[in-house]
């Protein structure tokens, strides 16, 4: 009888996990991947783990990259769920990505522009070939070669642009930023919390969102001021030491969109931007949140609001892969109580229908 | 009593519990306001009962025994899932028995034995904004309630009647408690709601996606919303459960081959249970 | 010369459970009066029901006020880790030891969001089940009857306000020695 079959559930949940390790694994008579070898050659995929897990441990997220099978969000969500575990010592100073030490830096505004343009370690203009030389094992490649590392400081874009009055001055606030994982989020939201909730979001969401802006779901003017790739000292301020200490290193890409703004009635016209940083390499995804910051920011600038990605409720509520991927696969948890019922009521409604079609 | 190694009592941290033991206590004295908490990212994922999970984690203790239902039932594989992370991190007893639970879990159902003081019913629920199909925008639905105004509500009931005679809700009907605040009574059928209300049982709701925890207090009056005309009727199957016989009960339907057959059975599995021991222990005796 | 600081609870984590519980079913079932268990030997003038309700629920997050004194303050700000305010209306949960600041004069939430009310925490002389008020509303059956000792005359005339401020309003917990009841906002009290 079919009913017999749902029972025994925790049975069926061991051998379910059981199965799940043994495919994991794969062929034995492969050598098992080790979490380093994850860390170091699916590098890309670590720093996404990274980014939208929100938490900086290139390990933990190796370890969420091989549990989860290379599965990203089942990565990222093991590692939010690791996370949320942790006490919350302190907060950092704010970094200073303007000392950045740089390893990727380009700018679509400017030819050259003080500190120079540096491609770095980028897919960008290799061709799209698959390499069957990578499916042998072969050789470690040769190493890149270096150049001199320029002696000049690398001003930010946006900053040139403010000297002359063209970008819009950022309020400066020393208030202490709302944390979406302590408070949840009211709206209206501002937009430290806003950078905050789509650092955290899904790459694709934000992705096809700013994609919608440049097609005319909300009028942007985008412009890549600046994409910068490298390491930036993390500082705090112990209470006991009253003076800033630093406590290692983070990898990030921070993006700077500069966009048109036509002006108010208080505002000349001006460029404003849009940002974007994420944890690790994570390029696209760092274009696509400044894409999606600017498009926020149509409300308070005075712009129309109408397309989605300038919704703030909209894309907030949305973006966070790990709510998303939580709430729509829940639909495959038994719902036949409700469907019951809509049965039972559908059955009442066709009836009631029938029955006057008949008088 | 023993529990996971590197985690707290209950999984939580006492920080965790502590906010969320203070949203609980204004949700009990705001009977059906939502109250917004720091919702944690908990290991099971958000829309399989996280929300239910924190309450629990939070109010559970050593001398409590847990009891926890999906669909009504002990043993459907989420319910199994959401037990063993209990017995894992608290340690407790837990039971299929409603009446030897002091907390009950639930997705989608209330039990069929009445509950009664000392026992603490936790809801996990999905959407807690009843208005959410009708105002999605959150700003705005706060607002609503603020001034209790629940005329779309009413409308979209009244255009249901117009439409098809019934209102077509039947399951996460929604009620008035206490008078004053519409809420969501999570997707439990429609035939559950009467239980809700003046339960002697403290009802508390997680929604740990939304980031919503609310309360219905013991002894509250929980109103399905209904005009004088069309009155509430909650809908059940016209059937008998096939193994306990039970005609008050509520039905699960169950297909049985691809020619039409089906039979009906209790949802509640641990009612069903208890009725069909009576019948053999009269037979015994 | 300061005296060595009180110990907090023995058991922090299901201490504060212990006494969470209580709090929840006094704050579900008005008028109830609920007994703490356990050894808290909280500094003077802080009883154990008062002083074990603000472990459990006063943290680095909720703003607490209180008369209580110096010893209590340092204890507080020890065990808890909760910042103290000089300003009744700044605080989330205020404890009380002599008459207490007037309603007015706290957080009551607003209508969008009522739940950020304060928790006013009472110490007063005795608590006693089944003689005294009349309680009746949300969490009571019919009628809880509760006595109360050593609250200040106005009490009631100002709980009426309270309650007529409804969904804002403050909250009121009631501790006497290890006992402790509560006073949601939606408490209607009947004298005799």
């Amino acid at each position: 009888m079919a009913y017999v079959a749902v029972k025994g559930g925790e049975r069926a949940i061991e051998h379910a996990h059981a199965w799940l390790a043994e495919e994991r694994r794969g062929d034995p008579a492969l050598p098992e991947l080790t979490v380093a070898q994850v860390e170091q050659q699916m590098s890309l995929a670590v720093d996404r783990v990274m980014a939208e897990g929100a938490c900086f441990d290139r390990g933990l997220a190796a370890l969420a990259v091989k549990q989860a099978r290379g599965d990203l969000i089942e990565a990222a969500f093991l590692l939010r769920a690791y996370r949320t575990t942790l006490p919350r010592f302190g907060a950092s100073m704010p970094l200073d990505t303007g000392a950045m030490r740089v390893r990727r830096r380009i700018s679509a505004t400017y030819k050259d522009l003080p500190g120079g343009q540096v491609l770095g370690p980028t897919f960008d203009y290799t061709h799209r070939l698959l390499d069957f030389a990578l499916a042998a094992e072969g050789e470690p490649p040769p190493p890149a070669p270096e150049s001199p590392a320029e002696a000049a400081a690398m001003p930010r874009v946006t900053g040139i642009l403010a000297q002359e009055g063209l970008m819009a001055a950022e309020p400066h606030s020393e208030a202490e930023p709302g944390d979406l994982t302590r408070e949840p989020l009211a709206f209206p939201a501002d937009r430290p919390l806003r950078l905050q909730a789509l650092a955290r979001g899904d790459e694709g969401f934000l992705l096809g969102l700013g994609y919608s802006t440049q097609r005319g779901y909300g009028n942007a003017h985008p412009f890549v001021g600046e994409i910068r790739l490298g390491e930036v000292a993390v500082e705090i301020v112990p209470p006991e030491l009253g003076f800033a200490i630093e406590i290692g290193d983070l990898t990030v890409t921070e993006c700077q969109m500069v966009n048109q703004f036509a002006g108010s009635r208080t505002e000349p016209p001006q460029f404003t931007r849009g940002y974007g940083l994420v944890f690790g390499h994570g390029e696209r995804k760092a274009m696509a949140m400044s894409l999606v910051d600017r498009a926020l920011r149509a409300a308070e600038l005075g712009e129309d609001a109408e397309a989605p990605a300038q919704s703030q409720e909209f894309v907030l509520y949305h973006c966070d892969n790990v709510e998303a991927t939580g709430f729509v696969e829940h639909l495959k948890l038994p719902h036949y109580v409700d469907f019951q019922s809509e049965l039972e009521k559908l059955r009442q409604l066709r009836a009631t229908a029938m029955q006057e079609a008949a008088e | 009593m023993s529990t996971a190694t590197g985690y707290n009592f209950a999984y939580l941290d006492e920080d965790t519990k502590r906010m969320i033991r203070r949203a609980i206590l204004k949700a009990v004295a705001i009977p059906g306001h939502q109250v917004p908490f720091g919702s944690r990212e908990m290991p099971l994922p958000y829309g399989w009962g996280t929300g239910g999970i924190q309450v629990t984690a939070s109010i559970i203790g050593p001398q409590d025994r847990l009891k926890v239902i999906d669909q009504g039932a002990d043993d459907t594989t989420n319910a199994v899932s959401i037990r063993r992370f209990f017995a894992r991190v608290a340690g407790v007893p837990t039971t299929e028995r409603t009446s030897e639970a002091s907390i009950i879990q639930t997705r989608h159902r209330i039990p069929e034995t009445p509950l009664r003081e000392g026992q603490i019913l936790v809801y996990q629920v999905p959407m807690p904004e009843p208005l959410f199909r009708l105002e999605p925008r959150v700003a705005e639905t706060k607002r609503l309630h603020a001034m209790a105004d629940y005329g779309l509500m009413h409308v979209r009931l009244y255009e249901d009647i117009a439409r098809h005679g019934h209102i077509a809700i039947s399951y996460n009907y929604p009620v008035m408690v206490n008078g004053r605040y519409l809420m969501a009574p999570s997707p439990i059928p429609a035939f559950d709601n009467p239980k809700m209300d003046r339960m002697p049982a403290l009802q508390l709701f997680g929604a740990g996606r939304e980031k919503r925890i609310y309360a219905v207090p013991p002894y509250t009056a929980v109103r399905s919303l209904d005009f004088e005309d069309h009155p509430f009727e909650p809908v059940r199957a016209k059937a008998a459960c096939a193994l306990c016989g039970s005609r008050e009960s509520y039905l699960d339907e169950v297909v049985t081959d691809d020619r039409g057959g089906r039979m009906f059975l209790c949802s509640d599995t641990d009612y069903c249970g208890e009725r069909q021991a009576a019948v053999q222990r009269d037979a015994a005796e | 010369m300061t005296q060595p600081l009180a110990a907090g609870f023995a058991d922090p984590v299901l201490e504060a459970q212990h006494c969470f519980r209580a709090l929840l079913e006094a704050m579900s079932r008005p008028g109830r009066v609920q007994r703490l268990a356990g050894a808290l030997a909280p500094p003077a003038p802080l009883n154990l029901a008062a002083a074990a309700a603000l472990l459990t629920l006063a943290d680095a997050d909720t703003p607490v006020w209180t008369d209580a004194g110096a010893d209590a303050e340092a204890w507080l700000r020890f065990h808890a880790g909760c910042p103290l305010v000089a300003e009744p209306g700044a605080a989330a949960l205020l404890l009380a030891c002599g008459a207490p600041p007037s309603p007015p004069a706290l957080e009551a939430g607003t209508e969008e969001e009522p739940h950020r009310a304060a928790t006013l925490i009472l110490q007063v002389t005795a608590l006693e089940e089944g003689t005294g008020w009349r309680l009746s509303g949300p969490g009571i059956e019919v009628a809880h009857r509760l006595r109360v000792a050593g609250l200040p005359a106005d009490f009631l005339v100002a709980w009426a306000t309270n309650r007529a401020r409804f969904p804002c309003g403050v909250d009121v917990v009631l501790c006497a020695g290890e006992r402790l009841a509560a006073l949601p906002r939606t408490v209607l009290i009947e004298e005799g």
